[in-house]
């Protein structure tokens, strides 16, 4: 096998890692909102009910869960979902990545002073105006490296997808290393991690300086 | 009247807060409230203002119930009463607390933009000459993290005054600044109650209530201890309690 074909065959794994990349971000940031709702719920069963999803999805391993999001409907309850990988690898990232958006979020809000809330309840405004106009734009900007470390960590964690056989670039690697007994795989898939890594630290850092105008 | 409060009374836990108080205000009057620390002065604010419900007693701003006591249980009125009583004060606090992330113009003319729905020229108008006054005039596009603590605080003022407010509350306006940024806010104060605007301050600051205050309260303890005159209040206390307060403030 050629490099160039080699190169090829792990551009077509870099395409899935993106795609599991970006819908697990697209599915996980808005509903880690959701979530940070639920957990500061006046209700307390939902505000407790949240607290274990939360540890649950921290405190075991994100590789379990997407094996249990693929083999649990069989085993538990003998449904067979088919061979199709990516909605059970969608469910397991998302669901996961929720959490720790959840708690990231959830530490921007409780770090807002009381007074943002009272001078705009002074002035006027509704809660819904309050959250999105005044608090919502700064916990943004608070939570923004904190997100950036979690962003950071998906590009790497998207290889965990290799449990379930998606084809991704990193089981491409192992495949192609395997039947080739060649270490280069794993070298472009390194190069092609850090540089996806680079350029989303270098994204984040500029929409951190957009938001540098005030303190 | 501008605001009527009667009977007021508030505790945290088993702490007594106020207890007792009638605090009227009528329209064109300065007030200022002086006391020791935990006299329950701030806390009355923060019940007039409802940004903490009280437990007892009546509120009332001109001539409107926003609160009121049947069979010792507190009533508030609803929602969309409360919104427009709203509209009738401002308050500018100890800490500005300005919205960091909006331009001084835009802290000026969001709420009366958002809040009442008025023309955006017509608010900025308007808010560009409440900035001329406050002595801000080249700082509209600057942010609030931009600005010195006194020009915050007038920032803070402007922004309560934009909502055309009946009755303004200070809760120690100038506690956060230096000895020399307090006169500047003083200054600007004293300026408003020369043009008849009706304020209720908070201060430590006893010079200036004697100076700017057509009446003085003394608070200790969740009383009134005593009101008045200021003249008479600083210059010939009746009670003991006024008396020690005063002298440990000119010692």
């Amino acid at each position: 096998m050629t490099f160039s074909t080699m190169l090829l065959t792990m551009g077509e794994g870099m395409l899935l890692t993106i795609l599991l990349f970006a819908l697990t971000l697209i599915g996980s940031m808005p509903l880690g909102m959701v979530v940070m709702f639920m957990e500061k719920s006046r209700i307390k069963p939902i505000a407790w009910l949240t607290k274990v999803y939360i540890a649950i999805m921290r405190g075991t391993p994100l590789m379990l869960q997407l094996l249990v999001w693929r083999f649990g409907p069989y085993y538990l309850f003998g449904i067979s979902i088919g061979s199709a990988k990516l909605p059970a690898l969608l469910i397991g990232f998302i669901l996961n990545y929720a959490a720790y958006f959840a708690e990231i979020y959830r530490s921007g809000m409780d770090s807002m002073p009381v007074g943002q809330y009272e001078a705009a309840g002074i002035l006027g405004y509704t809660k819904i105006q309050t959250f999105f106009k005044i608090i919502l734009p700064q916990v943004i900007k608070r939570v923004l490296p904190s997100v950036t470390n979690e962003v950071i960590t998906l590009v790497k964690d998207t290889s965990l997808a290799s449990v379930l056989a998606y084809a991704e670039v990193f089981s491409i690697a192992k495949q192609i290393s395997a039947s080739q007994t060649s270490f280069i795989p794993f070298v472009i898939a390194g190069v092609f991690y850090f540089v996806a890594n680079f350029i989303v630290a270098f994204i984040m850092e500029r929409i951190e300086k957009s938001m540098q105008y005030y303190k | 009247m501008v605001l009527e409060m009667t009977n007021i009374r508030k505790h945290f836990g088993d702490l007594e807060v106020l207890k007792d108080i009638e605090l009227k205000v009528d329209n064109g009057e300065v007030v200022s409230i002086i006391g020791p620390s935990g006299s329950g002065k701030s806390t009355l604010l923060r019940c007039a203002t409802f940004l903490e419900r009280i437990d007892g007693g009546e509120i009332k701003y001109l001539d409107k119930t926003a609160a009121s006591t049947k069979d010792n249980t507190v009533v508030y009125a609803g929602k969309k009463q409360l919104k427009e009583i709203k509209k009738s004060f401002g308050l500018v606090f100890q800490q500005f607390n300005l919205f960091p992330h909006y331009s001084v113009l835009k802290n000026v003319m969001d709420a009366p933009v958002s809040v009442l729905g008025r023309n955006k020229d017509e608010v900025e108008k308007e808010a560009r000459e409440l900035l001329d006054k406050m002595g801000l005039r080249d700082k509209a596009d600057s942010y609030p993290c931009e600005l010195s603590g006194g020009q915050q605080q007038r920032v803070a003022i402007a922004r309560a005054l934009a909502m055309k407010p009946d009755i303004l509350f200070f809760d120690e306006p100038t506690s956060a600044l230096d000895p020399e940024l307090t006169l500047e806010v003083l200054r600007i104060i004293k300026q408003l109650a020369e043009e008849k605007m009706t304020m209720v301050i908070v201060t430590h600051e006893m010079s200036f209530a004697r100076a700017v205050s057509n009446r003085v309260i003394f608070m200790d303890g969740g009383y009134i201890v005593e009101q008045g005159d200021p003249e008479e209040v600083f210059g010939n206390p009746k009670q003991e309690r006024t008396k020690q307060f005063l002298k440990n403030y000119e010692g």
